[in-house]
């Protein structure tokens, strides 16, 4: 009972930790777009953790976790009536209680959309992202999950994925990705077919997200062992890290190279691009494979920022670099560095490649019936004068002004 | 009694504040303006390069009587000025009349 009490508590706290990125996801959201839509995106944010618990409780879990199933699709059970041994060590080899397992996995759920959230910023309608949101979250992304955490056909495979690099941060990135391209870019991000800067409104709002959520991984590693395994939790959270820096400090470099400017928001995408790179091995990865895995990274993400650009997708935030490129990137390196000899390459890109399919396939449906029927744009008008005062009738910023000294 | 009107640079505040209470002008207004103009500041966000030609200036309204107006002018080409491009600019004006809402005193006795 001891060793239950102590995996317990320190999947608590990790799922605390979890909860908290979302604080990292607004603040950075906020930060890098236009304070017209903050109050927009904040709705969104708070709109994807209230309503993704409850879904999670009433089909997510069961959805994602359905025990012995066809390994493709589980069945929808609602609620989370623990079983027998449900707060016993019994259950998950005494790594933590049933109800605790709810919990910490209904915190990454949220997650995925999050990421499209940003990716869309400034022109969706809200009614159609909260429509997104629901089938997303409810039904896609346990479907998703169960083919590897919930023992489907892909764990069947061996395909690894730790912490979620393709399980949460593909699955929100290809939606991501598909979302752009059906809404368009916002006004006046292309003149004449380039690319033009909408400098985001608060920068230190974006860096207070980004080390927030940096904080937040911890727990999303961390907690991702299942239990306080010493050693398991301490290698974690120091691949984590190690990757973090790596990534922000080689996306910094390249930056200066290539655009001869100290870039403070590419650091901020070096850093998630490592995080997002190391989650799918953050368990079987050396210290040194991590800063290799989190440089590539940071490398990764300065191409893929101004590649978005160059084929005229707008992803304000760079949710697309981040979440898709780079959570490509660490499923693959699981393959490359694993100290696990049975991790392969071509189970990898197997992996990724199912996951493309799945989320590609579902988002487009899903889009593409909002954008036929209710519509997935705001219209112009009430694209420039800011989604706050016409999808809210609120002002972010009512009473506040900076002074200059 | 006139109106001097400054925009100058932001970095020169301070600067012409304290020169402007050394000759005794101790009370103005001001605010952060921005306006357009020849000058062009180079900026990159994310990887594009863009630049602008918004410029942030400090506008100073200040109301004197008619035997402060040269040595306000005076001070503020003074202080404010750098030499280069932006410095900013004054306009002089007349003003009719001045109150003091609290006593009800008219004219030269309410400035200064």
């Amino acid at each position: 009972m001891e060793l239950l009490t102590t995996n317990n508590v320190w999947m608590m706290i990790c799922t605390a930790l979890v909860f908290f990125m979302h604080t990292g996801f607004a603040f950075l959201e906020i930060g890098l777009t236009r304070q017209k839509n903050t109050i927009n995106i904040l709705f969104k944010n708070i709109f994807i953790i209230t309503v993704g618990l409850l879904l999670y409780y009433l089909i997510g879990f069961n959805l994602m976790y359905p025990g012995d199933f066809n390994g493709y699709v589980g069945s929808i059970v609602p609620g989370i009536t623990p079983p027998e041994n449900g707060m016993t060590p019994e259950y998950a080899d005494g790594g933590y209680t049933w109800w605790t397992d709810f919990l910490f996995q209904a915190m990454f759920a949220a997650t995925a959309a999050t990421i499209v959230s940003g990716a869309v910023a400034e022109r969706m309608k809200i009614g159609s992202f909260m429509i997104f949101t629901v089938i997303y979250v409810g039904f896609i992304y346990p479907i998703a999950g169960s083919w590897k955490w919930g023992g489907g056909f892909l764990d069947q495979l061996g395909f690894y994925d730790f912490a979620g690099s393709t399980l949460v941060h593909s699955v929100g990135g290809w939606a991501a990705l598909v979302a752009v391209w059906l809404l368009g870019a916002r006004i006046g991000k292309f003149k004449n077919g380039k690319p033009q800067a909408i400098p985001g409104h608060s920068i230190p709002l974006a860096t207070a997200g980004v080390l927030i959520l940096w904080l937040g991984w911890f727990g999303f590693n961390g907690g991702s062992v299942l239990s306080a395994n010493p050693e398991l939790t301490s290698l974690t959270l120091v691949t984590t890290c190690l990757a973090a820096a790596a990534g922000g400090v080689v996306a910094a470099l390249v930056s200066f190279i290539k655009y001869k400017n100290l870039d403070l928001t590419m650091f901020l995408n070096g850093i998630l691009g490592g995080l997002v790179g190391i989650t799918a091995g953050a368990d079987v990865m050396t210290p040194e494979s991590a800063i290799i895995i989190g440089a590539i990274a940071g490398v990764l993400i300065v191409f893929a920022v101004s590649f978005v650009d160059a084929i005229k997708l707008d992803d304000p935030v760079g949710a697309i670099a981040v979440h898709l490129i780079c959570g490509i990137w660490g499923t693959l390196a699981v393959g490359l560095f694993s100290t696990n000899p049975e991790h392969t390459f071509l189970i990898q890109l197997t992996g990724v490649a199912c996951y493309a399919l799945l989320c590609i396939v579902s988002s487009f449906l899903i889009f593409f019936v909002l954008k036929k029927t209710l519509g997935l744009r705001v219209s112009e008008k009430e694209e420039l004068e800011g989604l706050d005062t016409h999808e809210h009738g609120m002002d972010a910023y009512p009473d506040f002004r900076l002074n200059e000294h | 009694m006139k109106k001097i009107e400054a925009i100058i640079r932001k970095s020169k505040f301070r600067v012409v504040k304290e020169a402007l209470h050394e000759i005794g002008v101790n009370f103005f207004s001001y605010w952060d303006v921005t306006g357009l103009g020849n000058e062009k500041e180079g900026h990159v966000y994310r990887g594009v390069s863009y630049s602008t030609s918004d410029i942030q200036r400090r506008h100073l309204s200040i109301v004197v009587n008619d035997d402060f107006e040269e040595i306000t002018i005076k001070t503020i080409l003074n202080a404010a000025s750098t030499g280069q491009v932006g410095d900013g600019k004054i306009f002089v004006s007349d003003i009719n009349d001045a109150y003091r809402i609290r006593t009800g005193e008219k004219g030269r006795e309410t400035l200064n």
